[in-house]
């Protein structure tokens, strides 16, 4: 499995802060109990995971119900993307959808007019998605809290207007068609149960970096910018690199999501990457929980879920309903559904440093000095 | 261009910078009282809108419609405040942006339900013919958007300097716990604050609707550009909030007219949002805003 620089063990002052499993945002390191005995949990259950999501085409093939399942993985990738810049990093993002619409025009433009490999497409898609990540984020993630959201807010519409408007090159409203399936060594992927693989494996593969991300360095520091940035940086944390990281990878994350969802349905239309997506993977991201990266499973089952449950009476109600949950989450369940099973049993002690996290003193009194770090 | 054509684009420029300027004159309000930026802002201008054109459709008169629908979406504010704000008044910064999201999410959405996907629209406040200024014509209602903004801003401004509330408020913005300190009802102050900054909302959209059309989903750009024009003139500042709106409503509409490009109209939204991206990387504290040393 591809791993997050690993062996990067040997920490630095604030990697052993962090490893005294204080400073963590919950979930990985547990006081009182052996780091083997959760460490091996942690795999068990990604393995059970992993066993279950690849072998459902053994004995699933309603067709209906594996698009649902491969629907899932694709919300799944850009929700971790989410869940690592939100729980880990502490920052926000209201425009990922942007990057799903890139990845997803990057394939369906790069395969359609120039005739390229679909693999390569996704590829290229990403490296592009990486590299606007970078150039919206250095700017970007020197703002703070409110400043953030409402820069990549804009950001997203930016890109959707500009998707909508250079009618030459995307096509327009009218979207892009007959984009072609995936293939591998030959087979289409345009088999449901070969794609649900395919797609499953790249899901798992992002989801197994997530849950290595707290072990390495940079999710170490990470965690301490979380808590305070400026403590982070005066220990010789380079805080800026390491959002910046984390942004480009949950960039790629929603990039790679958008090309298999180009290739999969084979036609897109702009209307599908706005601002209410963006608002909806937060949403999920949250709903599903921040403090472990398993949350985003749970949000991203949700946002595929949710519209079926509803869809008999209107699926419209969905939104309403993740815009309502999200609220009553942060008030009254700040770990989200994936920390609820515990919650509602009464199993955790200490509560975990989510989001929600009280400030201790007053609300923020020194308004002007937010703006920057 | 012609002079007329030019004072064409700024008549349509100061409309549309006017409702800016309401929107960012609300966002203001809650920012200073509690730090809070209400992603769901752009929401009370479309909800404004939307139940003002049900009222009068419902046979209200339309100044009742207009007043009706005021007050609609002031409880709504109210009831925002009361049930999603006040439990996270001391959480982080990003549980309140989440919050607020959330909330524009739900509003958006019962507004579709409520309403459908049909963009509408109201009469013009009054009948009459457009005014001619110097060969530009100018519909009635441009006059009543500017109108009834500045005896907005102006009736805040009195509010805000004359009466002993309004300085509670004021004083809720310099320093909250030293006003709670002195026996200001900080809550109240908060609730008041949000019910006020919603009505300012509705206002604008009320005075937008019978000139632009209004949908379920105006919302997200009005409030975003609304942000734009309160981060142009200085985030807190009330008469930059005004200021920037205003600019923000040239820029747009001239930059539409001046660019040799004819395909540039399209390109309007997106013009308020680079303004927004150079603003916010280059002088957050806004163009007239002052840098501010930050305590640790």
């Amino acid at each position: 499995m591809p791993r997050f620089g690993q062996g990067e063990r040997a920490g630095s002052a604030t990697g052993e802060a962090v490893k005294a499993g204080e400073v963590g945002p919950g979930g990985w390191e547990r006081r009182g109990r052996g780091r083997a005995w959760s460490w091996a949990r942690g795999n068990l259950a990604f393995l059970l995971f992993s066993l279950v999501a690849l072998t459902v085409p053994l004995y699933l093939t309603n067709s209906y119900y594996l698009s649902i399942l491969a629907f899932f993985a694709i919300r799944l990738m850009p929700t971790i993307g989410l869940n690592l810049l939100l729980g880990q990093a502490g920052q926000i993002s209201l425009g990922h959808a942007a990057f799903i619409g890139l990845g997803a025009y990057g394939s369906a433009l790069l395969t359609t007019r120039w005739g390229l490999d679909p693999w390569a497409a996704v590829f290229l898609a990403a490296l592009l998605s990486a590299l606007v990540a970078v150039l919206i984020g250095v700017p970007a993630l020197r703002l703070k809290g409110h400043y953030l959201a409402m820069a990549t807010l804009g950001f997203g519409e930016i890109v959707l207007i500009l998707l909508v408007q250079l009618k030459g090159l995307t096509g327009g409203t009218d979207g892009v068609v007959s984009i072609p399936p995936l293939e591998l060594g030959g087979w289409s992927l345009a088999d449901p149960r070969l794609f649900h693989v395919v797609v499953w494996s790249a899901a798992l593969i992002m989801l197994r970096m997530a849950l290595n991300l707290p072990r390495t360095r940079t999710g170490r520091a990470l965690i301490a910018l979380h808590r305070t940035e400026i403590a982070a940086s005066s220990l010789g944390i380079d805080v800026a690199f390491h959002k910046l990281q984390v942004f480009v990878v949950s960039a790629i994350f929603a990039s790679i999501a958008g090309s298999f969802l180009a290739h999969y349905v084979m036609f897109i239309s702009p209307e599908g990457f706005g601002v209410t997506l963006s608002v909806l993977l937060v949403a999920g991201a949250v709903i599903g929980g921040l403090a472990t990266v398993w949350g985003a499973v749970w949000g991203a089952g949700l946002m595929v879920l949710l519209p079926e449950v509803l869809a008999r009476y209107n699926e419209d109600y969905t939104l309403l309903v993740f815009g309502l949950l999200v609220i009553v989450v942060m008030i009254f369940l700040p770990e989200g559904l994936a920390g609820a099973p515990a919650r509602l049993l009464g199993l955790r002690r200490t509560l975990p440093d989510t989001v929600a996290r009280r400030s201790q003193g007053e609300p923020v009194e020194d308004r002007g000095s937010e703006c920057r770090s | 261009m012609s002079l007329q054509d030019f004072l064409q684009f700024v008549f349509a420029g100061i409309t549309s910078g006017s409702v800016y300027a309401l929107t960012a004159l609300g966002f203001t309000l809650i920012y200073n009282a509690t730090g809070i930026i209400n992603f769901a802002q752009g929401e009370f201008v479309m909800l404004g809108g939307l139940a003002a054109v049900s009222l009068h459709s419902g046979g209200a008169p339309l100044a009742l419609a207009a007043i009706g629908a005021v007050a609609v979406v002031t409880v709504v504010g109210l009831l925002f405040e009361l049930l999603a704000i006040r439990p996270l008044l001391n959480a982080s910064v990003l549980a309140q942006i989440i919050v607020t999201v959330g909330a524009s999410l739900a509003l958006r959405t019962a507004a579709m339900l409520i309403w459908g996907r049909e963009a509408v629209a109201l009469p013009a406040f009054t009948e009459g013919a457009p005014l001619s200024v110097f060969g530009a014509t100018v519909v009635p209602q441009t006059v009543w958007v500017l109108g009834v903004t500045a005896l907005i801003v102006i009736a805040l401004q009195v509010f805000y300097r004359r009466t002993l509330l309004g300085k509670a408020v004021r004083a809720c913005a310099v320093n909250p716990m030293a006003a709670r300190l002195l026996g200001i009802p900080y809550g109240r102050v908060v609730l008041l604050t949000f019910g006020a900054s919603a009505a300012v909302a509705a206002a604008g959209g009320v005075l937008i609707t019978p000139i632009s059309f209004m949908s379920y989903s105006s919302g997200a750009l009005i409030g975003l550009k609304g942000f734009a024009a309160a981060i142009l003139g200085g985030l807190g500042s009330p008469a930059g909030a005004v200021a920037g709106g205003l600019a923000l409503g040239l820029l747009e509409s001239l930059s539409v007219g001046l660019l040799p490009w004819s395909g540039a109209s399209g390109y309007k939204d997106a013009i308020a949002f680079l303004i927004l991206l150079l603003v916010l990387f280059a002088r957050p504290q806004g163009l007239l805003g002052q840098v501010s040393a930050q305590k640790v």
